[in-house]
């Protein structure tokens, strides 16, 4: 198998997609099951690693001011990089919302054949992003979606609801498995005005009721390591004994790490989010509290620029039996452990 | 902030007569200024505020909020915006204003912890940031002293393009520190006491011998009350704004070693906000915002309230958005508390 080096692009593919079957990760060990069969099932598959017509992909997201947003922006030049046939052209990130819509009138412009986008806010790109499906030109929504279907060809992007529910439900065995009976458990949430926190939060705290438990203590961070490391500076002083702490991102995780630090605090369990490189280091190293993290990962981005080198090809995903790629992909939040880390460290982004 | 545009872009002409006779120019305190009483009542109600939030912090956390762990802890949050406070408040004394600072702590944080830069070893990591965060400022201050550029607009070209340059040199990333040497340091303890909180002990010292014992001090009053009469007095009052804002920025540079310190890395992120927290924190200080009056330590109570505000509200598992409506609260609150003071002895 090593010997063919398409073959980890088609593995990235699957595994990103694996999903469909409600299976399990993102991980190697899963795609390289679906790789063995994957000349048994479904239309298309063998040969979408041949170069076929050159596919112009333009590439729109907002500023990289995290590390995530930064990786999403590398992943997608990367993947394009690994493909013969794919010229990307990605504009330079913003925030500005009118910039992005100047960004993606221009990349019209210039004759894209796929448009692949991450949109600074989903609902005011909304408009625009139609616009460029109604030229038939095929638009990939990268995570934060828009107003309706009609504006994107495909979405793919991270489950946030699962996100929270997957680090509840390990939160959970994990207290039952150390026969904790009523645990105090932290939450170091990210901006509480973005509904992709709120779903976190809410999914955390179902997964914990469905256990009998609850969320005790929980503060707000702005997904920036200083302000992680204030707010749990100040989490730890009004909380003096936990027995597990969920922190929503990696980023803001070395901040979070550095506080539960100074406070010389070791009595809980830490479960954190998204997935950084750094953070899958520190689980693997298993010598600080954090023993987990859920995945969010920015991996995504790279299934979409193969996703849309599938579109400008008219081809279907791999393995499965639609001869069209699919219209809404979302990706798995799995749960990082010193076990299975080693096969994460691939898509762990640096944050 | 429309109001910091206003009298900013007004500094370099000669204030109108009426309103020196209002403005009494010179450091707060003790005998030398004739308003002594009036600053020292301002002081005494920022006291009282302080220890009344002290006193709500107790009743409703009462085991752990002044524990000593608490107590180190707030301070060490206190730390970094106490210091950029320090180097705001001497630029406001000496009417300007510097939005920069956040972006300056940002670009300081990431330069000294490149990897190049940590390859060469703590010292060279605080030196770096430290000379990063005063030669930003430099280019404030010349920028508006010899170039003319109003410091509103000075900074805010300094605000976008530092961070914009953090945001480069560490292509966005959070640059995690790994020389031990910094960490320990900064991260230890002298005496039982976290070095950060000496750290803002012994800024806050030289800053108040700097602006109340020093000719440096007396002239940032000056050049702030009325610029021309301390040009006409022999003050080179275009050296003299260049340095205060360099000050600024060395200021900066110190909070950037301790923000590095607070979460063992640098990025682009950090500092953010602090424009604003350090300039809420000097005018409820009773600093005026056209310049030529001010106290230190009235910075240093306006930047321990939002500490504690913030440390009680977490404490006590309240939500962020309750935090910011009280944080608005508190500076109106604070500011018109003086105001009427002020007002009642004038009239």
């Amino acid at each position: 198998m090593s010997q063919d080096p398409s073959l980890a692009r088609r593995r990235f593919l699957l595994g990103a997609s694996a999903l469909g079957a409600g299976a399990l990760v993102v991980g190697c060990t899963s795609n390289d099951q679906a790789n063995a069969n994957s000349n048994q099932v479904a239309a298309g598959g063998g040969d979408n690693d041949q170069p076929g017509k050159e596919v112009k992909i333009g590439f729109s997201a907002p500023a990289a001011d995290h590390g995530w947003i930064a990786a999403i922006t590398k992943n997608a030049q990367a993947q394009a990089e690994a493909f013969k046939d794919v010229k990307l052209n990605a504009t330079e990130g913003t925030n500005d919302v009118n910039q992005q819509i100047a960004q993606v009138e221009s990349l019209v412009n210039d004759g894209v054949d796929v448009l692949v986008i991450l949109p600074f806010d989903g609902k005011a790109l909304t408009a625009t992003a139609q616009e460029v499906m109604d030229k038939d030109i095929p638009v990939i929504n990268l995570d934060r979606v828009f107003d309706t279907p009609l504006a994107y060809r495909t979405w793919i992007g991270g489950d946030n609801y699962r996100m929270g529910v997957n680090a509840g439900t390990y939160i959970a065995d994990q207290m039952k498995a150390k026969g904790v009976s009523s645990p105090i458990i932290g939450e170091v949430a990210g901006i509480d005005s973005l509904p992709l926190t709120q779903e976190r939060s809410k999914g955390f705290k179902d997964a914990l009721a469905k256990a009998g438990l609850k969320v005790g203590p929980r503060v707000a961070a702005e997904f920036t390591a200083e302000s992680g490391e204030k707010q749990t500076a100040n989490l730890l002083q009004g909380a003096t004994k936990l027995d597990a702490l969920w922190n929503h991102d990696d980023d803001q995780g070395i901040g979070v790490m550095a506080a539960i630090d100074s406070a010389s605090r070791s009595e809980f369990i830490m479960v954190g989010g998204a997935g950084s490189r750094d953070m899958m280091d520190r689980i693997k190293a298993d010598n600080t509290v954090i023993k987990a993290t859920v995945l969010y990962s920015p991996s995504m981005a790279s299934t979409a620029v193969s996703l849309a080198r599938l579109l400008g090809q008219n081809k279907g995903v791999a393995d499965f039996a639609e001869h069209e790629i699919p219209a809404f992909i979302t990706t798995y939040s799995a749960v990082v452990t010193k076990e299975n880390a080693d096969s994460y460290l691939d898509i762990g982004f640096d944050s | 902030m429309s109001d910091v545009d206003e009298r900013s872009t007004v500094d370099p002409e000669p204030k109108p007569a009426a309103d020196q006779e209002a403005v009494q120019t010179g450091p707060s305190g003790g005998m030398r200024t004739p308003s002594g009483l009036r600053l020292d009542l301002r002081l005494a109600i920022l006291i009282g505020v302080l220890i009344a939030l002290c006193v709500v912090g107790y009743v409703t956390a009462p085991d752990t909020f002044l524990s000593e762990s608490n107590i180190s802890t707030m301070l060490r949050l206190a730390a970094a915006i106490g210091v950029v406070s320090v180097g705001m408040t001497f630029v406001i004394i000496s009417g300007g204003i510097d939005l920069s600072v956040g972006s300056m702590v940002a670009l300081a944080s990431v330069w000294m912890t490149t990897l190049a830069t940590q390859s060469y070893g703590p010292f060279v990591m605080v030196l770096c940031g430290l000379a990063v965060g005063l030669g930003a400022g430099l280019i404030n201050g010349v920028l508006i002293a010899y170039g003319r550029v109003v410091p509103f607009i000075a900074t805010l070209a300094m605000y976008a393009s530092a961070r914009g340059l953090a945001e480069r040199l560490s292509e966005r990333r959070t640059q995690v520190v790994t020389v031990q040497g910094f960490l320990e340091f900064f991260r230890g303890e002298l005496i039982g006491i976290p070095v950060l909180i000496w750290m803002l002990a012994v800024v806050y010292a030289i800053g108040w011998v700097v602006l109340n014992r020093t000719t440096f001090g007396r002239r940032t009053f000056a050049v702030g009350g009325n610029a021309e009469a301390a040009r006409l007095a022999g003050i080179n009052v275009k050296r003299h704004t260049a340095y205060v804002y360099a000050l600024a920025g060395l200021c900066c540079g110190i909070a950037a070693l301790m923000v590095v310190a607070r979460t063992t890395s640098g990025a682009s992120t950090n500092g953010q906000f602090y424009e604003l927290d350090a300039i809420a924190a000097v005018v409820i200080g009773g600093t005026l915002l056209s310049g030529g009056r001010g106290t230190l330590i009235g910075t240093l109570i306006g930047v321990l309230i939002f500490t504690v505000v913030n440390s009680i509200f977490t404490q006590n598992n309240l939500e962020t958005d309750i935090q910011n409506i009280a944080k608005g609260v508190i500076i109106i609150a604070a500011v018109l508390l003086q105001y009427s003071t002020t007002r009642t002895r004038k009239t």
